[in-house]
């Protein structure tokens, strides 16, 4: 009920506020599917990844280069970006979850510094710093309203089909697996397989918010692939409150709304961001959407 | 036939011998008690056992079925489960969450990304809950539990699989004399198609549970019988009674 209720509000955006808002608010969900796939590593599965823009960069480079090189429609680039993406999740998936923890986290960090280093060098193909230039949206939603609705519509399914994933048995299999994965491997749960499942599902939402990105941008630098923006991502999460479904949604917004928004009034966001950042794990050390939760009950019961 | 066969079981920590060379074999429906003094070796055997460390040397066989290389989730698939000395629960999550899990572990389901999992397991998670006589508290997070409530959950998860071969890591740890006598009870109830093994310091209330006894000191068996002979054997005296 809440979430639609929280659907409805997202749709009457475009008839309130201006197409500058509109645009910042295609960026927010956007970015919210990239921070959901996050979540489901770091919140739900105890997986501290620091490498998930590879998934966003990989699968946009990917219909760029589709789309630009082979002169492919969205119809070709779309499905061969999402397909590259997973594989390549799956691959890495088997490299990285040698590991966990602060482990796993440096070795997602680094097979996403070695595409990050690619995609700067490999000039003749990504055109190195310049970025890939010339992509267009798809179903031709050029303007401002209709890309955003375009945008609601697949972040609304993104996120609800991350929902459904976490409330299955493979969900809850997981959260075993965070949790106490001893106890899961004496239960008879195959704890690395639950968790390489989830690290190419989260490839895959990863590559979805990639494709959305490029669509909004017709332009993807090698930027995307970096360790900011992988940090950023993580950053969401943590804000808004990881293993919860609305936690990356207002991670996303506080971010973005921050880099975007407020970066117009205050050249130096960044220095913002980390005074919200330093605010929100002392009142809030479990992210904003429980931490509000949380001081709410206590209002209430006050009340 | 026997539901536990070791054989020359060896593990070292840093060189350091903690299973010296066991070998015993459990009959199917027997109750083993394991006692030896501290750093006998008794966890670590456990952990052999269920493949949470791979041993170093010998063989574990569960039904005659070499299980030595399984990982230990194979083990659990057949027929094995385990509690733990140390509290090991999901301590956010709600009891009947806690034996879904258990019950999830051993079903083809645990693979499906689809549906929900506390509707389709907690109506039989209640079932078992019903049976160790939790269900008043199938809701409260474990976290919210009684030290001995807990004790009893860490059996319940196990029985809830409906194991061939129990092992019981020190169930009675830590309880008040009431508490230590409901979980006998819990255990001697257990039907004799399941094997138990079980690690206890209490003997008062572990020596009648008991078939027979293996005392284990320094990784090695140093005496293996009934209780009458177990107790009577001056070395179990010397190294665990202590008088």
């Amino acid at each position: 009920m809440r979430w639609i209720a929280v659907l409805v509000l997202l749709a009457l955006i475009p008839l309130i506020l201006g197409e500058y808002y509109v645009n910042l608010a295609s960026q927010i969900l956007i970015f919210a599917v990239f921070a959901a796939s996050i979540n489901l590593l770091l919140g739900y599965g105890g997986l501290p990844t620091l490498g998930h823009a590879a998934y966003l960069g990989v699968s946009a480079y990917l219909s760029a280069l589709v789309a630009l090189k082979l002169g492919l429609g969205h119809a070709f680039a779309a499905p061969i970006a999402l397909l590259g993406t997973v594989l390549m999740a799956g691959l890495f998936g088997l490299i990285a979850l040698r590991a966990t923890g602060l482990g796993f986290l440096m070795l997602t960090l680094a097979l996403s510094q070695v595409l990050w280093g690619t995609a700067l060098r490999w000039v003749s193909m990504t055109d190195g710093d310049n970025g890939l230039r010339g992509m267009t949206r798809p179903f031709g939603l050029d303007a401002a309203a209709p890309f955003y609705y375009f945008v609601l519509l697949v972040t609304a399914v993104s996120i609800w089909l991350m929902a459904r994933y976490v409330a299955s048995p493979l969900g809850a299999a997981l959260k075993g697996t965070r949790d106490q994965p001893r106890r899961m491997g004496a239960l008879g749960h195959h704890v690395w397989m639950v968790r390489w499942i989830t690290f190419v599902y989260a490839g895959f939402w990863g590559g979805v918010s990639g494709l959305l990105f490029v669509y909004y941008h017709k332009y993807i630098h090698p930027v995307s692939l970096s360790l900011a923006n992988s940090a950023e991502g993580l950053l969401a999460v943590i804000a808004g409150g990881s293993g919860t479904l609305a936690g990356p949604l207002v991670g996303a917004a506080i971010v973005m709304l921050l880099k975007n928004w407020v970066s117009a009034y205050i050249e130096r966001w960044n220095m913002l961001l980390g005074f919200v950042f330093v605010f929100i794990v002392i009142f809030m050390p479990e992210g904003v959407v429980p931490g509000v939760r949380r001081l709410w009950r206590r209002f209430v019961s006050k009340a | 036939m026997a539901a536990l066969r070791i054989q020359s079981l060896k593990k070292a920590f840093g060189g350091l011998p903690a299973i010296n060379d066991v070998s015993l074999e459990v009959a199917a429906g027997e109750r083993r008690l394991i006692i030896g003094p501290n750093g006998a070796g008794k966890t670590t055997l456990f952990n052999l056992v269920t493949g949470d460390l791979s041993a170093d040397g010998g063989a574990i066989g569960l039904f005659d079925e070499d299980v030595t290389r399984l990982a230990s989730h194979r083990r659990a698939h057949r027929g094995l489960a385990r509690t733990y000395q140390i509290i090991t629960l999901f301590a956010r999550d709600t009891l009947e969450h806690n034996i879904a899990l258990a019950l999830l572990g051993l079903t083809r389901t645990r693979w499906s990304a689809f549906g929900t999992f506390s509707k389709r397991f907690y109506d039989d998670a209640h079932e078992v809950l019903t049976k160790v006589g939790l269900q008043h508290l199938s809701r409260k997070p474990v976290s919210q539990l009684a030290y001995g409530e807990k004790r009893r959950v860490e059996i319940a998860m196990a029985l809830a699989q409906k194991p061939r071969v129990l092992l019981l890591d020190e169930p009675l740890a830590g309880l008040s004399r009431e508490e230590r006598a409901s979980i006998k009870q819990l255990i001697a109830a257990i039907p004799r198609d399941t094997t138990v093994v079980m690690i206890e310091h209490d003997m008062d209330t572990a020596l009648d549970l008991a078939d027979r006894i293996t005392v284990l000191h320094y990784g090695r068996v140093i005496v293996e019988g009934t209780r009458a002979e177990v107790v009577a054997d001056p070395k179990t005296r010397e190294v665990y009674l202590g008088h």
